[in-house]
Parts: structure tokens; sequence; C-alpha cells
């Protein structure tokens, strides 16, 4: 197996992103994401259980998803042509289900119901409960599995659809990881392109404290992976890199996007306590405040 | 296990009255449907020439997935798979796949009710000399407790390739187990598989036996036995066991108030476990279940195992005589 062993660094200011700056509406993204932040604190306030840090990290990178790079239809859930988001780190449904709201797939006043008896939003993504999921999740460590199978039988079918699969940090440390990250490398899934959320944080502390993941990059180079590092905020080198992978061909491409958790809002950034508690009342207060609400 | 295993060339046979293990009526038959079917895929974890998909592998090599000796990924992969719109088999020991990927199955292929085949060979103690880590024990259990998995455990090769049929028309997961030791053929040739199905050798009036695998023909072995002791016995095959033919037992329960289950399975949450669920809500009767007795196998030829565990026809009939001095 031949690679091509070129590496991929998407920085500000890089001509690549400057290409991708010409080509995408990155203003608009912004303002997206803003608004996907809105709903997310919304949200989590309102149900009063959820994880907040991990969905506000990864709300830039799943609105150039959604609102960018996926060609997906929301008249039209199944379309067999559509390109398929899998979010390996389940827990933050909130930011996939802020998404799949403000593009259209349900009313924006399901998501206040969040987490309630009833809801098709449920504290992990439920398929079977909600158009727009394409595979329930929850259990850390299983989407790429799901992501390689899917990339696998589009390709057999020769759909020229694309896969991406969102994981995070802390979820890198279980091993069925690195058993899809080999099969995706073997099979050289170049229709497939993964996201870590570097955010740097998981439940009980700092990842190099609670078990150190680096070196990253080397590590999904070894497997076989073209790999591009960004600030997982900026949204043009997000664009960019989204705009990469689909060029890069026989190998899978993973974009380590390094993060902040809680992004957004100042008194969630970067604290661990903030996994998996929701805004209080003045918390949610200052955050609408801050987010421009 | 490790020792080469051989492929034997495709047959188009449909193992009627033939004794073979249940693993290669599997792979016969899983290639003939390659052949009829281009959605079908199959996948394994570095254990094809055992489980016989190797067979398949060789005919449609661009359909086949070895995913290496990474059971997880196997079964995760085969969930992407079907979502992509494509029946999936994935295949390895019953003990690595029920086991090692359990978790897999539950959340990614259950809980998203997806459309997934996993047939698992090498069940039970008849796996032999390789021992207790490879003699899965628990499997129908762990399968059966999942929301939505439907579970089969056929009884011969004849049997096997109309369940293998049923499960690539079916829409669902299902986890269907075989054997790797050749086993005698025991359903008659009129004889039509349905899921949620279970057929009866004759409804007894003293005891009914429900057998399942290997069990059913020493089943059979031990109804002439007690024939010769005057006791009326019946046996059902239930192939079934999740969805149980409640009907059937039912009735079987009804006719004797004496049931005897038979399985190559620890008596914990098998078979015996899911007909005692149902008798004891529905129709209290005397069960005993013949079975593994919370134990690990261990190593040996696979029919001295079965005597040392005592899963053979006397022992039926021992049980079966003790229940009935007991009623
Ligand atoms: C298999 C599994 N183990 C444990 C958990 C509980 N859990 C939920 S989130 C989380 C931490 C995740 O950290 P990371 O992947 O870094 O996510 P993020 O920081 O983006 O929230 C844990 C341990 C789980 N959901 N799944
Ligand atoms: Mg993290």
């Amino acid at each position: 197996m031949v690679y091509n062993e070129e590496i991929f660094v998407v920085r500000k200011g890089d001509p690549m992103a400057a290409e991708a700056r010409k080509s995408a509406d990155v203003a608009r993204l912004r303002e997206q994401a803003r608004k996907l932040r809105i709903e997310i604190v919304k949200m989590l306030a309102e149900s009063g259980s959820g994880h907040t840090g991990g969905s506000l990290s990864a709300a830039d990178i799943v609105t150039a998803l959604y609102f960018y790079k996926m060609r997906h239809r929301v008249d039209e859930p199944k379309w067999p042509e559509r390109d398929r988001f899998i979010l390996s780190k389940g827990h933050a449904a909130p930011v996939l289900y802020g998404a799949l709201a403000l593009a259209g797939y349900f009313d924006k006043s399901l998501l206040g119901n969040l987490r309630k008896i009833g809801c098709p939003l449920q504290g992990h993504p439920s398929s079977k409960l909600l158009s727009g999921v394409e595979v329930s999740t929850g259990s850390l460590g299983q989407g790429l599995s799901i992501a390689n199978g899917i990339a696998l039988g589009l390709k057999l079918d020769k759909v020229p659809a694309r896969v991406y699969c969102l994981l995070g940090d802390g979820e890198t440390q279980e091993g069925q990881v690195w058993e899809a990250a080999m099969s995706a490398g073997h099979y050289q899934l170049d229709n497939l392109c993964a996201i870590v959320d570097l955010n740097s944080l998981q439940i009980d502390g700092r990842c190099e404290d609670v078990m150190r993941i680096d070196p990253v990059g080397a590590k999904w180079q070894a497997f076989g992976w073209n790999t591009i590092e960004i600030d997982g905020h900026d949204m043009q080198a997000i664009v960019a890199a989204l705009d990469v992978a689909e060029t890069v061909r026989g190998r899978p491409t993973i974009i380590l996007a390094q993060t902040v958790k809680g992004k957004g809002v100042s008194v969630f950034e970067d604290k661990a306590e903030y996994h998996g508690v929701t805004p209080n009342r003045e918390e949610l207060a200052i955050a609408l405040k801050e987010l421009g609400e | 296990m490790g020792g080469r295993e051989e492929t034997k060339p495709q047959t188009t046979t449909d193992f009627c009255g033939q004794s073979v293990a249940t693993r290669d009526a599997y792979g016969a038959t899983l290639a003939e449907l390659g052949a009829a079917h281009e959605k079908i895929v199959v996948l394994d974890a570095d254990l094809s020439g055992s489980t016989k998909t190797a067979k398949f592998a060789k005919l449609f090599p661009e359909r086949f997935f070895n995913m290496g000796i990474s059971e997880q990924d196997m079964v995760g992969t085969a969930a992407g798979l079907a979502l992509a719109g494509k029946i999936p088999f994935a295949s390895t020991f019953a003990v690595f796949e029920t086991g090692r990927a359990w978790e897999q199955i539950r959340q990614t292929i259950c809980y998203s009710h997806l459309n997934v085949k996993l047939c698992a060979s090498h069940s039970g103690l008849t796996v032999g000399e390789d021992g207790a880590s490879h003699q899965a024990l628990e499997d129908i259990a762990l399968m059966r407790v999942l929301p939505g998995m439907t579970v089969i455990v056929p009884s011969d090769g004849y049997e096997t390739r109309q369940v293998i049929q049923a499960a690539a028309a079916f829409d669902g997961p299902i986890y269907v187990r075989l054997g790797r030791a050749k086993v005698p053929a025991c359903l008659p040739q009129e004889y039509t598989f349905e899921i949620g199905k279970g057929y009866s050798f004759g409804i007894g009036r003293d005891v009914n036996i429900v057998a399942i695998g290997i069990m059913l023909p020493m089943a059979l072995k031990a109804k002439e036995m007690l024939a010769q002791s005057g006791i009326d016995a019946g046996v059902i095959n239930m192939v079934s066991v999740k969805p149980l033919d409640k009907e059937l037992l039912l009735e079987a329960a009804q006719a004797s108030k004496f049931i005897v289950t038979c399985e190559e399975h620890s008596v914990i949450g098998g078979l015996g476990s899911a007909v005692a669920e149902y008798l004891s809500e529905q129709n209290p009767v005397l069960i005993k279940k013949i079975g593994v007795q919370d134990t690990f196998g261990c190593s040996g030829p696979a029919d001295e195992l079965l005597q040392l565990f005592g899963l053979t026809p006397e022992s039926i009939v021992e049980t079966a005589k003790a229940g009935l001095a007991q009623k």
C-alpha cells in the first residue's frame, strides 16, 4: 500500500485557507454558529440536564458540516446520496439537535423538551425516534466503526456521498477507536473524514492527567490516515480543512481540531466541571449576553 | 483451534438427511445466497476458515471484509453496512461475537434496530479440545436479553440452510447459533422453518422434552428409550428461542404437566430459563433443565465432554423419570 506522505496543516494565512475563504461564506457560518450556541445553552438550561462543554466546543465544526460541507436534504432525510454525519461523542447531542433544528429537520420548539418523557430528543441521539439522526450513539468509542461500515457500503454501490464522524479526545482512549482506525486505513476509506474535538478535557479532568493521548497526529498517521491540524474555532480553517479532506485519495482524513470546552461562554470555558452540568438561570443570562442574544 | 480447516467445494444440496456441521451448512448457504443477492456482504474476524465464511469470501471477494482480530469493530462495521442498505452477515466464534462485542450489539445494532445477521460458530462444549475459553455457554442468555433481538438455534444442516435463508429475508437483528461438530440429520423433508415457530415431533402425555441444537437428536433418542419403559414422551424442537413458540409450549405443558428442557448452554439464562419464564406466568408446571450447571467447560473430545457434563440421551431419560416420580 502506498500512501501520499504529504501532511496537510491548515492554519490562518495558509494559501489553502485563502482558497476556502473565497468559496465559503465564512461570515454567514460564524453567525450560524453563534445561533447554534444560543440554542444549545437555551435547551440545556430548559432541560436542566445534559452536556454543555462538549456541545459548545463542537459548535463551529458541526455548523460547518451542516451549513457548508454536507450535502443533505431536510425534506428527504433518507436521500441515498446524502453525506452522513455520525456523532460518535453522542453526549454532545445538543449540538446535533440544535443544528438539525436550525437546518429545519424539526421545529425549534421541540428543543425545550430535551430529555423529557415522550420527546424524541433523547439524552443521547436515537435514530429510531428522531429523523436526521443516522444511528443511535452514546456509548463512546463505537461511531468510527459504524462510519467505516457506511463508507464501505457507499463505495460498494459507487455512491459519491461522504461520511463524517465526530469524536471526543477522551473518547479516543477507547480501544475500539483504534480497531476502527486500523480498518479505515486498511480499506483506504477516502470517502471518510473523522474529526476529533480536541478540547483537552474529559469528565475526570484533563486528558493528559487522566490518560495521555498525545502524540495524537503521529498516532493517526501511523494508522494510515491523512491528518489535518486546525484551530477548531477558526471557521476559515474548518472550511478549508473539510475542502482539503475531500480531495485526498487512497486514505481517510482526520481533522484534529484544537478547541476549548465550553467555547463561547466565559463561565464554562475550559472547565471540566461543566462537562455534564447545565446553565443555571444566572449562567444562562451571562451566556445569552456573551453570545449577543 | 488454529489448525488449518479445509473449505469444501460449494454444494447445492439442501442438506436434508445429511450429517453435517451446522457451520458447514451455513457456509454453503451463504455462498449460495451471495450469488442470488447482491446486497449480501460478509464480515469475519480472522476465523473465516472455521466459521466457513471463507467460501463466500472466495466467490465474492469484493463483498467480504476481513476485519482482523477485532470483533467490536467488526460488529460496528456491520452496523454501518446495514445503514448503507447492505445485508451484512458477521461471523466469528460465539464466545467472541456475543461476549467481546456485546455492548456494540446492544448499543449500535439493537438500539437502532439494524439489519445485521450475527451468525456465530463454535458454540457450546462441542468446540472440544480448545477448552473453556472457546466454549460459549452464555451466548443465548447474552443475546436473548437484548430488546428486538431474534435468537435462533438450528439443529441440523437442513434446518440451518432454511434458517440462513430466512435470516437474509428477515429485516432486523438476528443471532444464529452454529456449531463446530458434525451433527446427525433429524428434521424431516416436509419441515419448514419459520421465525417464532417450533416443531413438534409429537406431544407426550407424561413428559415433553423441549430441545435445541445438538440436544434435539438426543431428545428423540430419549423419547424412544422412555417409550420402552411405557412413558409417553413428546419432543419439541424450540429452534426459535426468541421469539419463543408460546402456543406450542403451552400445548405441551398442558398435555404433560412436566417439561424437560435440553440445551448445550448454561442452565442460567438460556432455553430452560426462557421456557420457565413463560410457563411460570402462564401455566406453571414442573420444569427440569438439562444443560451445563453454572460451570465452565474444559478441554477434551466433544463426545466425551458431552458425557462428562451430562448432555446425553441417558441423562434426559434419568431426569424425565426423576421428574415423573416427583410429579
Ligand atoms: C463507553 C462509555 N464510557 C463512559 C461514558 C461516560 N462518559 C460520557 S462523556 C465522557 C467523557 C468524554 O470525554 P470526551 O470524549 O473528551 O468528550 P468531550 O470532552 O468532547 O465532551 C464519559 C467518560 C460513555 N458515555 N461511554
Ligand atoms: Mg474532551
